[in-house]
């Protein structure tokens, strides 16, 4: 039989009942749709998180302070006081590759402004801490050396800060807050800059300089981290590699003995992040592809049902002439074509989903080919495969019983 | 010497259930010539379905052979006959058998969609031209449900007709139908017949029987008489009919 007549009687046959055939390609709709928004949404937020995280500059390198294990008992990392300011002028004269280094010292207090506080996180670095953590100063300017030579009382506070402490739209330029019992000069704000990838508000801050944290808030001589920027993000590894090296001959660290610091980078971070997201992606879409299964099923279900009833027009095309291996062709050719058809439907619909969700969330909207291409591929394996068995079954009929069936 | 469509030779059916051997067809012999209108009577058990089916190709004998426009069917595959079956015969069912929701022109088109020598337009013209010849040129768009039971075995029949087939092969069509409708089917076979189609009309109904040109008669399996009988026109015992006030 040829192809241009078997899809004619395949068709047929379906259109002749089209809400049956609508309901059985309503499984795999919905089992491709899911499939489709899962994988798409998933590598929506896996991109909009990397966005997130190259925001806060993909070539920054951290050294952070290391926990401490004292006669057995983990102390953590708060009482070690061998991170110095040396540090962070060490690695900015003797590592190559280095283009800025901030010494940070933070702390948190009460900010208080006339009859408003805000629990307020204070971020201490020094003049290129702005570049590394790309900041960038809405009004005013930035503090300068100056004031981190002479622990300036001066801060910049970031967009959410000031919605807290200056309720009423009142010019936060020039206004002295104070944290704690430190009375500060504002004189800057930071652009806003929104969630980061883990949905912190990056503007819930203040910025001033270390040495003001380090000498008038807390008074240590020690800071808590040191942060890097590499001059290209291919360097960062060599960056880390030799800030960890002179920073164990800077601490004296013995050969076999543990770091009191830690190395990192946003790679890190967006390789931990990215294999998250991907996790979560393959997780997602393997819950979503149950209910291609259950999809696939039905499909089989409603084959099945169909070649039962429709046994008498088995023995009528196979008395006129059918032969058994056209039977099988015609059944399968529907369970494809419903399976197909379905599948188009899905990927639209997913998309659809996908792509409204994403503008929802402010994500990217990504149309995963592979997923697209896989899914219309499983459409087609799914009808044959959940064909076979009820047209095997069409085709096996004997054509005197089925005429005869009742 | 006329042409012979169907020849069977000492035919025998033997079904096996559980242990038990039945013996459908007991060595049957005759032979139908081509132009001739049969018709094959006999009681329920008597044989006459099994033959039928042996007939239609949809059966194998389990001894003797039966020749269809000289083509031996005992040594035919399943799909050697599903070919002579498409080619060679056309079958009118006692239920139409017509496929719910088509019309009436893609369903006499049916058969040959099963044969690739056929293209699509000459496929449409042939049914055109079978739903003429029984007389439904007004109604090939019609679904079954919109058509009277008379109507639908027109349908039926031109299905059978549309692959040009050697014999005609019915089994009790006229028996879902009135008197009267069953004698306006019966003057149709016996317009096909005067036109030259071979026909085997299976029945138990003697005055339907009657109204063709010889009666071959079962029972247990044994042919217990084949005579040929004086015709009797459908058309005429359509018109002794009492007018009808149904329709």
């Amino acid at each position: 039989m040829n192809i241009y007549n078997l899809l004619k009687i395949a068709y047929k046959a379906l259109v002749r009942n089209k809400t049956r055939a609508g309901l059985t390609m309503l499984g795999i709709i919905i089992g491709i749709a899911s499939v489709i928004a899962m994988v798409s949404l998933g590598q929506s937020s896996s991109l909009s998180i990397n966005e997130q995280i190259s925001q806060t500059g993909t070539n920054m390198v951290m050294v952070l302070r290391s926990f401490q294990v004292q006669g057995g008992v983990n102390i953590g990392s708060g009482s070690i006081q061998t991170l110095v300011v040396k540090d962070a002028e060490a690695i900015k004269e003797r590592v190559p590759h280095v283009e800025f280094v901030s010494p940070v010292v933070q702390s948190s207090g009460q900010l208080v402004y006339g009859a408003n506080n805000w629990p307020g996180s204070i971020q201490g670095g020094d003049v290129p801490y702005f570049t590394i953590r790309k900041y960038e100063v809405d009004r005013g300017t930035p503090y300068t050396e100056e004031d981190v030579r002479t622990a300036a009382k001066v801060c910049l506070l970031g967009q959410t800060v000031i919605d807290n402490l200056f309720p009423n739209g009142e010019e936060p330029l020039g206004k002295t807050v104070r944290f704690g019992n430190i009375p500060f000069k504002v004189i800057g704000t930071l652009v806003a800059k929104g969630q980061n990838a883990m949905g912190q508000d990056q503007d819930d801050i203040i910025l001033a300089p270390y040495t003001t944290v380090q000498k008038r808030i807390l008074a240590i001589t020690f800071i808590h981290s040191i942060i890097i920027s590499a001059d290209d993000e291919s360097n960062v590894q060599n960056v880390m590699d030799n800030v960890t090296t002179l920073m164990r001959s800077q601490h004296k660290i013995r050969e076999g003995n543990q770091d009191d610091f830690n190395v990192r980078s946003q790679q890190q971070m967006l390789q931990m992040m990215d294999s998250i997201t991907g996790f979560l992606t393959i997780l997602l879409a393997a819950i979503a592809s149950i209910s291609l299964i259950v999809g696939g099923i039905g499909i089989m279900n409603i084959m099945y049902v169909t070649v039962t009833e429709r046994t008498k027009e088995i023995g009528l095309r196979m008395a006129i002439g059918a032969k058994n291996r056209d039977i099988l062709l015609q059944f399968l050719t529907e369970s494809t074509i419903l399976s197909l058809i379905g599948g188009i439907i899905g990927i639209l619909l997913g998309l659809c989903l996908s792509f409204l969700a994403s503008n929802l969330l402010h994500w990217p909207f990504i149309i995963s080919i592979p997923a697209v291409g896989g899914s219309f591929f499983v459409c087609a394996a799914t009808g044959i495969f959940f064909g076979w068995y009820p047209a095997k079954k069409a085709a096996s009929l004997d054509p005197i019983n089925a005429l005869r069936y009742e | 010497m006329p042409d012979i469509i169907l020849k069977i030779e000492n035919l025998q059916r033997i079904f096996e259930v559980g242990s038990e051997k039945v013996h459908a067809l007991r060595g049957i012999s005759f032979v139908v010539n081509k132009g001739e209108f049969v018709s094959i009577m006999g009681a329920s058990g008597s044989g006459k379905s099994t033959l039928l089916n042996i007939l239609g190709c949809l059966d194998r004998p389990t001894a003797g052979e039966y020749y269809i426009d000289g083509n031996p069917i005992s040594k035919c595959s399943k799909d050697e006959l599903s070919t002579l079956r498409n080619r060679k015969i056309g079958f009118v069912f006692q239920s139409y058998n017509l496929l719910a929701r088509t019309s009436a022109l893609e369903n006499v088109e049916l058969p040959l969609l099963y044969n690739n020598a056929i293209s699509s337009k000459e496929r449409k013209e042939k049914a055109v031209y079978a739903l003429e010849q029984v007389g439904l040129q007004g109604r090939m768009d019609h679904m079954p449900n919109q058509l009277s039971g008379g109507q639908q075995q027109r349908v039926a029949i031109a299905r059978a007709l549309i692959n040009d087939p050697v014999i005609l092969l019915a089994d009790e069509a006229t028996g879902n139908l009135d008197t009267r409708t069953s004698y306006e089917i019966m003057t149709l076979f016996q317009k096909l017949n005067d036109e030259g189609k071979t026909i085997a009309f299976v029945t138990h109904e003697p005055d339907i029987a009657q109204l063709t040109q010889r009666t071959i008669a079962l029972r247990d399996g044994h042919i217990i008489s084949d005579q040929n009988i004086e015709q009797k026109s459908a058309k005429e015992a359509l018109d002794a009919l009492p007018p009808s006030d149904t329709e």
